[in-house]
């Protein structure tokens, strides 16, 4: 030991080159735009719940059926499209890249029955009269605070089903990135956690009493 | 997706193009400087701004020429209108804050100089890099294009403030499409800056070289760094605050817009809104973003005064400590700026703590710059200059902090000129020195030249001392009860403040004409300054053992080996006072300790 090292303390002259995280970048930046995204939901749950505080009319629309049944069916598929997820991440770091893909695109099917859905119940709410400005219930915002939270969330799982389709099939053509599969199943997983959110604060807080 | 990890081998080679080797680069370097070169553009927009602001403050009848060429509506004749000159406020603090605060400090030094600084060939993502750029690039362009729809831009302050910016045309001019456009900008602003995020932390994580531990990084990288995770979440949270405001004028929605709201006389159709939750959402991002544009300043300035006064700081650790403390506080005093917003009394109490003992870290960084240059044999140049002066202003502006984190003289100064001296001192000022510090000393790095000393220093002493007489009679004006976001002052009981009124144009106009001696500085020395030696200032970090300007790959595809901790100067026994960081391992690095 020279007497350099002796002056830096406890680390060696020259430690590993390895990360300490032992992160690739690409997940480390999926992560921290996770981080980011977060704080965008907890924006938009925020306001809802600063304003619904202040109202004094909010209302309470929504029945056990159809909402809250429909709601019920939406995240069971969710929920078990993160399996798939998990599945086809699994899969993809063993190599099996047929497994792959077919969980993959299991997966982006998931999604894509949520979003036909949810689009569904948004078709009936619109029947309904309830808008952006306005709704036949009582305060404004219920429309505005709806559409906007489970909008936002409605276009991160389209845009996790066009990405899981893309990494699905490079998969199928045999050029499969465990790596890619993995952070599009941290993404996926993210946007069925915000969901957990979504259903109790704004599908269960304004059913009917 | 095509970018390779961090640690795979790369083997790039330079395009060579016109178009992918300036414009559409992905090298760290390019967009550093096109960072750079649009924070410069950006702060002599906003400095124009300012010295119309001020002359129209000073003489608020005088005809400005040109104006009207500007405006038609805003300035009949040369002369701004009261909304007008709203207006320009606005478009002067937009500016200022978000195109030349946010991206010269962070992104255009960062960019720069991070991935060197940590032993890197580039960015983990550098096509991210450049989108970043661009995004940034195009919502400036969008804040721009406010000057030039009918009715102007906002008139509503660089911070928005609802139910005025959530209203539309009905609220003034520029309240309609100047509102939408400027918050289409920034919430386009935020999606760049999470681009350039994004970058940052994963370079500084990931990418560092051989031997290049977390203690072993220069400051200014742990100050880029705990920029970027300060940013990270700050810009997360403005962006979809800003979508909410154009559905607000779009969709026809009341998020920030109460009941029973008469304006102009006019109900307005709005209801169930929250006004307050403007600011809460507003500031949340807001006071973060203050220390995004001060912490890298930190950084530079201290990596400025370790390389001039020859030794390190008294303690290295303590700084980077200071900063994540900083970083972290940042989130928990935003309630500072809402004291008289009609917030809960009780909330302001609670943010008044936080906001007091943000104070400690800053002190303790004071204390550890200022013992550290005690008995030092400081070299005297520009850069050094102006990092005194970063410390200066920051003591300055920062003393006024202690009063106006407390709700009960805040209240009193909230309103007034007092609080504009305050943040103009301590973050604006503050942060541009450190700005300048950084051009000064990395100029040669970058572009092979050495720049002028001389008109550095003339440079230094017209800003110094200009900025101290513009926004030190700021204070005075405020505790005499001069009202701030007035339009002018003739009629009423601050007339007899116009004198200091006047004084402070005069000032403003001469420290402005004096950035021309930079500016002159800054494009001869480019083309025609002497050459610039690889280390002039004799540094340790790693950019200094590269050639100036840096080669396309830095280090010449070969990434160094660091075996030294940054900042060993005033070493015994060395060939100069100092070992580099990747001189080899057999050199000794005992500090000649008195």
């Amino acid at each position: 030991m020279s007497q350099s090292d002796l002056t830096m303390g406890t680390h060696l002259s020259v430690p590993e080159r390895s990360s300490p995280f032992a992160m690739p970048s690409k997940k480390l930046a999926m992560w921290l735009f996770l981080i980011a995204d977060a704080a965008t939901f907890a924006t938009c749950l925020v306001a809802y719940g600063f304003l619904r505080n202040g109202s004094l009319n909010w209302p309470t629309p929504f029945k056990f059926f159809p909402t809250v049944v429909n709601t019920m069916v939406m995240t069971f598929i969710l929920v078990t499209s993160s399996l798939t997820m998990a599945l086809g991440v699994r899969a993809a770091k063993m190599g099996d890249q047929d497994a792959a893909y077919r969980w993959t695109m299991l997966t982006a099917a998931g999604g894509s029955i949520f979003v036909l859905l949810h689009v569904h119940e948004w078709m009936d709410l619109i029947d309904e009269g309830v808008r952006l400005s306005r709704n036949p219930w009582g305060n404004a915002l219920f429309g505005a605070s709806f559409f906007t939270i489970t909008g936002l969330h409605l276009i991160h799982v389209m845009a996790g089903i066009v990405v899981l389709i893309v990494v699905g099939l490079r998969c199928r053509g045999g050029r499969c990135d465990a790596g890619d599969v993995e952070i599009t199943g941290l993404y996926w997983h993210f946007v069925n956690l915000v969901w957990m959110f979504v259903v109790p604060l704004v599908y269960l807080l304004n059913v009917s009493k | 997706m095509h970018d390779k990890s961090a640690h795979a081998a790369r083997h790039r080679v330079p395009p060579t193009g016109f178009i992918r080797k300036y414009i559409f680069s992905t090298d760290h370097k390019v967009i550093g400087e096109q960072y750079y070169g649009l924070a410069l553009a950006a702060v002599f927009i906003g400095m124009v701004l300012s010295w119309i602001m001020r002359i129209h403050l000073a003489w608020p009848a005088a005809a400005i020429p040109g104006m009207q060429l500007l405006s038609k509506n805003g300035a009949p004749g040369g002369v701004l209108t009261p909304e007008y000159y709203l207006q320009l406020m606005t478009m002067h603090g937009t500016i200022m804050v978000f195109f030349v605060l946010t991206t010269a400090p962070l992104a255009g030094f960062g960019n720069y100089f991070l991935p060197i600084q940590v032993g890197a060939e580039d960015m983990p993502f550098p096509r991210l890099n450049m989108l970043s750029f661009w995004v940034t690039f195009g919502a400036f362009l969008v804040a721009i294009a406010a000057f030039f729809v009918p009715q102007g831009p906002p008139l509503s302050g660089w911070t928005a403030y609802a139910p005025l910016s959530a209203l539309g045309e009905v609220a003034g001019p520029g309240q309609g499409t100047g509102q939408v456009l400027w918050a289409v900008s920034i919430a386009i602003f935020c999606v760049g800056q999470l681009l350039g995020t994004l970058n940052f932390i994963s370079a500084t994580l990931d990418m560092r070289c051989q031997g290049m531990g977390l203690m072993r990084l220069p400051l200014t990288v742990w100050a880029w760094f705990i920029t970027a995770c300060i940013s990270l979440t700050a810009f997360a949270v403005l962006m979809p605050a800003c979508i909410l405001l154009v559905l607000d004028h779009v969709a026809g929605t009341s998020f920030f817009v109460p009941s029973n709201l008469v304006v102009n006389d006019q109900l307005q159709p709005h209801a169930g809104g929250s006004t307050l939750l403007w600011q809460h959402l507003f500031w949340f991002f807001g006071h973060p973003e203050v220390y995004i544009a001060i912490v890298p300043a930190m950084g530079i300035v201290s990596h400025v005064l370790i390389t001039n006064m020859r030794r390190p700081l008294l303690s290295h650790k303590a700084i980077i400590y200071s900063m994540v403390a900083i970083a972290f506080l940042s989130y928990m005093v935003y309630g500072h700026h809402m004291f008289v917003s009609g917030m809960n009394p009780y909330s302001s109490i609670a943010f008044s703590l936080p906001t007091l003992a943000i104070t400690i870290p800053s002190t303790i960084m004071v204390l550890i710059w200022i013992g550290s240059l005690y008995g030092s044999k400081l070299r005297i140049n520009t850069a050094s200059l102006f990092a005194l002066g970063f410390i200066s202003m920051f003591v300055s502006g920062g003393i006024t902090g202690f009063f106006l984190a407390q709700p009960s003289l805040d209240i009193m100064l909230h309103a007034t000129y007092f609080v504009v001296g305050h943040f103009h001192l301590v973050m604006a000022v503050a942060a541009l020195f450190g700005i300048f510090a950084g051009t000064y000393f990395w100029f040669p790095k970058v572009t092979g030249r050495m720049m002028n000393e001389t008109l550095g220093k003339v440079h230094f002493w017209f800003t110094f001392v200009g900025a101290y007489c513009i926004f030190m009679p700021f204070h005075y004006l405020g505790m005499a009860g001069n009202v701030r976001r007035y339009q002018a002052f003739v009629d009423d009981f601050m007339a007899p403040l116009m004198p200091v009124h006047k004084f402070i144009t005069i000032a403003a106009l001469i420290t402005g004409a004096a950035q021309l001696i930079f500016l002159y500085n800054l494009i001869h020395s480019r083309f025609w300054g002497e050459l610039a030696p690889q280390n002039p200032w004799e540094g340790t970090s790693l950019e200094w053992s590269i050639p100036s300007p840096p080669p396309f790959d830095n280090f010449a595809g070969k990434l160094p080996v660091v075996y030294h901790d940054p900042y060993q100067y005033d070493i015994e026994g060395a060939t100069n006072d100092y070992v580099m960081q990747d001189s080899p391992a057999s050199i000794n690095s005992v500090r000649g300790e008195k």
